[in-house]
This record gives C-alpha cells, structure tokens and sequence, in this order.
C-alpha cells in the first residue's frame, strides 16, 4: 500500500516537472495530448482489462463528451465548469441504460455491438449539423477560465489536464485495489464464479461500463475546451481501436500501462513525422504483435524480459 | 412516393443485399469452424476488388483471367492470415481473439493504402452500363451479374457442404470440435478451409460490386460490417437464412435512404444489428430453422 502511494507520488511529481524540461510549446501541447488519452485509456482499461468487458465504440462516449459540452457552452452560452459535470452525467445516465442490454453479450458480440452504438453515434455527429456543425465541425467553445485564469495556452492547459489525469489515476488505482477492483476481477476469471461469491456480476458489468464512459465523457469535454474546435473525425471507429491499442500495449489491468499505452501511441507519429497515415500499419502490427508474444502488454512484459536476459527468478512485478 | 420509385429502391437493394449475404456467409463459415468472428472479413472484399483492378490496369489481363487472379492472391492472403495469426496465437480467448483480428484488419487495410493510395477506383462494369427497363424501373447489367453469381455461390457452398467428404467434414467440426477430431477429421486443417473459403467468397463479394460502387482501401469496414450484420439476422447459419438476411437488410437500407434520409443511410444497418442482438441473438429465424455448417 505505501509502495503504491510512494510511486504515485513520485509519478506525479515527475508529471509537474515536466514542463521545465520540454519548454517548446509543440511538445507541450504533445503532453496535453498524452494526458488526454491517458484517462481514456484508463476509462477503458477499467472495463476491458478489469471486467474484462471489450468496447470498440468508446469513442463515441469520449465525442458524446465533446459535443454537449461544446453545444452547452457555445449555443447555450452555458459555464464550461457547469457544462462538463451535466454532460458527464448524461453520457453516464445513457451508458448505464444501454449497458444492461449491451453487456448481456459476450465475447465477438459484444465487441460487434459496442462497434455498431460507436458507429451510430458517429453517424448522429455527422448528421444532426444543425447542432454539431456536421463534418465541417464545431468551432467558438470557450477556454476553461479558473480564478480570473484563462486556460488558454499549452503549459497552462498542460496542468490543467494533468491535474484532472491524476485524479482519474489516483481513483483507478484505488478502486483497483478496492472491494469494487476484487469484485471485477471476480467476473473477469468467471462470471459464475463472481455470482456464486455474492457478487451482482451483471450490475456490477453496467456500473462500470457507466464509469468508463462518464470517465470518457470527462476527457471529451476537457479536450473539447483544450483545443476550442471539435470535428467528427477525432470521434470515429479508428480512434476506437487507437484507444484499443494503448490498453493492450500498455498491459491490460494496468493504470500506468494505461499510461504508457497512451503516452508511446501518442507520441508515435510525432517520431515517425514522416509516415503520417500510414501510422495505422503500425497500430495493426503492434496489435498482432503484443497480443501473440506479450499478452501481458509492456508493463509486464518488459520486466519479464529483462528478468530473462539477466537469468533471475521470481520478484512477483505489478503495477 | 410512387411504386415505380419503391420498386427501384427494392431492385437496387436486392443486389447488395446479395452482396452482404456473400460476406455473411464467409463470417459464419469461420465462425461455424472455430467459433471465431474474424473481424478482417471485409479486407478480403476490399482485395478483391483492388487486385482485380491492379490485374487489368497493371498485369493487362482481360476480366475472365483477372478476377480468378485476384480470387487466388487473396484466398493466399486468407491462408497466410491464417497461418501467421490465428494458428500460432498461445492463448485464443475471445478476446485476443478479437484484437488479433482486428490488428490483422487493420494492417491489411494499412498496406492495401500504401499499395493502392487514398483514392477511390472505378472498376470497368463485367458487360457494359446499358441499364435495363423492369416496370417502371431500370436496372443495370452489373445488378444481373451480381445476382446471378451470389445464386451460384450458394449452389456451389450447398453442394460442398452437403456432398463432398470435406464438407462434411466441416459440417461434423461446427457441431463438435472435439467429436470431429475423435472421429479422425483434421480439425487444423478444417480452420484453414474455412478461411481459405471465406477469403475467397469475400473477394468474390468485393470484385462483383466494385463496377457498382467504385472501391477503395477502406471499404472493407462498412461492407465486412454488413455482412456480418446480414449473418445476425441470419443466426450465423451458412445457409439461406443469411442470404435472407442480406437481402433483407439490402432493401431496407435502399428504401431508407431513398425515402427517409441518405445521410442515416449507414446507421441503419446497425440499428438492426443492436435489435436483433439484444432481442433475437439467435437469429431473426431462430435456431431450429437455421442450418449451422
């Protein structure tokens, strides 16, 4: 227990320093991206990787986020910090009503139907413009404004979003390792299992599944109010399956592999300037890649590796 | 609304509709084999189409010697995907299962970019565009031969299935992995026929719509999605209630898109597919009707 509050400390500390070190904006606003996607990853770690429930449609919750608090402030003219809270709570209300027949499913269904609800609301941003602006996108949304502070510039956007990524870990982590994080476990190895212990599996799959996409939604608006301007195409199926990919590389049932999943993805095409576009081939091989030789994602399989090249044995590692 | 417009929205819907039950039948021929939903179904319909065209534009082949061309190069690619990421995978939950395949998706549609490029391409029609008058409706050549080929397909697929020793074969796996193997059927070598199978009837799918809806690298998700929603309503039988379900969820998204909205067009293809998983997950025809090869 104290290690673990000792590395989210030291975590977070390295996360505040870190703009002394990257003082050029482009990177900053890189890091405001990395955090970004790290709640997100993490909102869908705590469904795939703890329940062990598949979503391919999490993007829609996340674009969900975006647009009410974008159509909130901008038409409504409604307070960005009044804005978010209701639109979480509408994407959770939602979530929580279509979770129980969703999670009814298994397995390939599961995953084909989470596609489909991504795939409709993809659809719903597109095609209600009188709302959303339709493809061309919604632009106007205000800055989240704190104390006669305006969030408009990368390194203040860089502490405000990280501010919000910590707490999101910090409540992971706790929930984790909490009766909640043993119970989802539970229903992970086997739902039967988890029954028979006392354990509302079926509720418990839709509570969380609310979570995540409360957790998205929250991430929506942030990134919503960060970059002013939102357009369909941040929200569609391929974004699906990057947040996909960040869970599985980073380790599945790991909050900071949550992190480093978003933070390498994130980072990626940055590297590989060049090769905009065809960053997907990479995502697709990662994907073959990490599920065939490293299920366990980096977090656990990098210690792994190095215990094999060093010939040790034992030290049970989790993060 | 007149009825020469309903007719024309339920011709023109019937042909993809067809379309969509060739995919179908490919997810439910996997699916039967080795209870996998194999999520790169609609790469190989995306194949065949841009191969058939690299085969006329780029080899200069005549169309009798393309299509079987670009049929081989993709049934090829199946093999290898089969071999290289179902077969070798140590621990197949479903899960992984699903993130294999969709890595895999992805990375074909990754490369058949970097082949092909961005942009959309017109495949020339098998017989010319002279459309043809039925009642007050005009189809074209295209609509005859999309039709005429699905129906082959499926009498070739009930023969196979029905009369050949490895059909059969294929048949005893979907009921019971293990009973099959105990009885000396190569379980293995069943998985690679059905990709081998699926791949084909895919690229079958992509290379006769192509002259109807031009093709491009991504393609491949919206008309895999589709057929896959066709075999829901079907109940993931390969047989006639996913042919059924194609042509049904064919003419329903043409008479919406005609009369309601095209921009909604998509959505209702998944709106079904939520309807029916959440309140028939056997199939809109139950189990009891549908053959399960």
């Amino acid at each position: 227990m104290k290690r673990n509050f000792l590395l989210f400390i030291g975590f977070s500390v390295l996360v505040m320093l870190a703009p002394q070190y990257f003082r050029g904006g482009y990177m900053m606003n890189v890091l405001v991206f990395v955090g970004i996607n790290t709640m997100l990853a993490i909102a869908l770690n705590l469904l795939l990787g703890y329940a062990g429930q598949i979503s391919l449609g999490h993007a829609g919750f996340f674009g969900l986020g975006a647009y009410l608090s974008g159509i909130m402030t901008t038409t409504f003219s409604l307070n960005p910090w009044l804005a978010m809270p209701l639109a979480a709570i509408a994407v959770g209300c939602l979530a929580f009503m279509i979770g129980f027949p969703v999670l009814k499913l298994k397995g390939h269904y599961l995953a084909m139907a989470t596609l489909g609800l991504g795939i409709i609301f993809f659809i719903i941003f597109n095609e209600t413009y009188e709302w959303t602006g339709g493809p061309s996108g919604l632009s106007g949304i205000p800055y989240l404004e704190l104390g006669g502070i305006s969030f408009d510039t990368d390194v203040k956007n860089y502490y405000l979003i990280w501010a919000f990524t910590l707490a999101v870990m910090l409540f992971s982590l706790n929930l984790a390792s909490s009766r909640v994080g043993r119970a989802l476990r539970a229903v992970h190895d086997s739902e039967v299992a988890a029954q028979v212990l006392g354990v509302n599996a079926r509720l418990l799959k839709v509570q969380i599944f609310a979570l995540s996409a409360i957790i998205s939604s929250l991430a929506g608006s942030l990134y919503a109010h960060t970059m002013t301007f939102i357009s369909p195409t941040s929200f569609g199926f391929n974004f699906s399956i990057e947040l996909l990919t960040m869970v599985v590389i980073g380790g599945l049932g790991s909050i900071y592999g949550s992190f480093l999943g978003a933070a390498l993805l994130t980072l990626l095409p940055e590297i590989l300037r060049g090769a905009n576009d065809y960053d997907i081939i990479i995502y697709g091989g990662l994907l073959m890649v990490m599920v065939m030789y490293m299920p366990g994602g980096l977090v656990r399989g990098i210690p792994a590796l190095f215990r094999k090249l060093t010939g040790r044995k034992g030290g049970a590692d989790h993060a | 609304m007149q009825f020469d417009q309903i007719l024309q929205y339920t011709l023109s819907g019937l042909s993809t509709g067809a379309i969509y039950a060739l995919i179908g039948i490919g997810f439910s021929i996997i699916y039967n084999a080795t209870g996998i939903i194999n999520f790169a179904q609609g790469e190989f319909v995306m194949l065949g189409g841009l191969l058939t065209l690299s085969c006329l534009n780029v080899l200069k082949l005549p169309l009798w010697a393309a299509i079987p061309c670009a049929i081989a190069v993709s049934t090829l690619v199946g093999i290898l995907f089969e071999r290289l990421a179902i077969r070798p995978l140590r621990h197949p939950t479903p899960i992984n299962l699903v993130i294999i395949t969709i890595g895999g998706s992805i990375l074909l549609r990754g490369l058949a970019m970097l082949v092909w490029g961005k942009d959309t391409h017109s495949v020339p029609p098998f017989s010319g565009d002279a459309p043809i008058a039925i009642g007050g409706a005009t189809i074209l050549p295209q609509h005859i031969w999309i039709l005429a080929i699905t129906l082959i397909i499926i009498f070739i697929n009930k023969i196979y299935f029905y009369h050949t020793i490895s059909g059969k074969a294929m048949r005893a796996c979907s009921y019971n992995r293990r009973a099959a193997g105990l009885v000396g059927i190569d379980v293995k070598r069943m998985v690679l026929f059905s990709f081998i199978i699926s791949s084909a009837m895919g690229a079958v799918a992509g290379i006769i719509v192509a002259p109807l809806t031009m093709t491009a690298y991504d393609v491949g998700i919206m008309l895999g999605l589709k057929g896959f929603c066709a075999a829901i309503i079907g109940g993931m039988s390969s047989g006639l209630s996913t042919v059924i379900g194609g042509l049904i969820l064919g003419v329903l998204e043409s008479l919406g898109a005609g009369l309601i909205s095209s921009g909604y067009k998509d959505a209702i293809a998944f709106i079904i597919l939520l309807l029916i998983l959440f309140f028939r997950p056997q199939g809109l025809f139950g189990k009891a009707d549908s053959e399960r090869v």
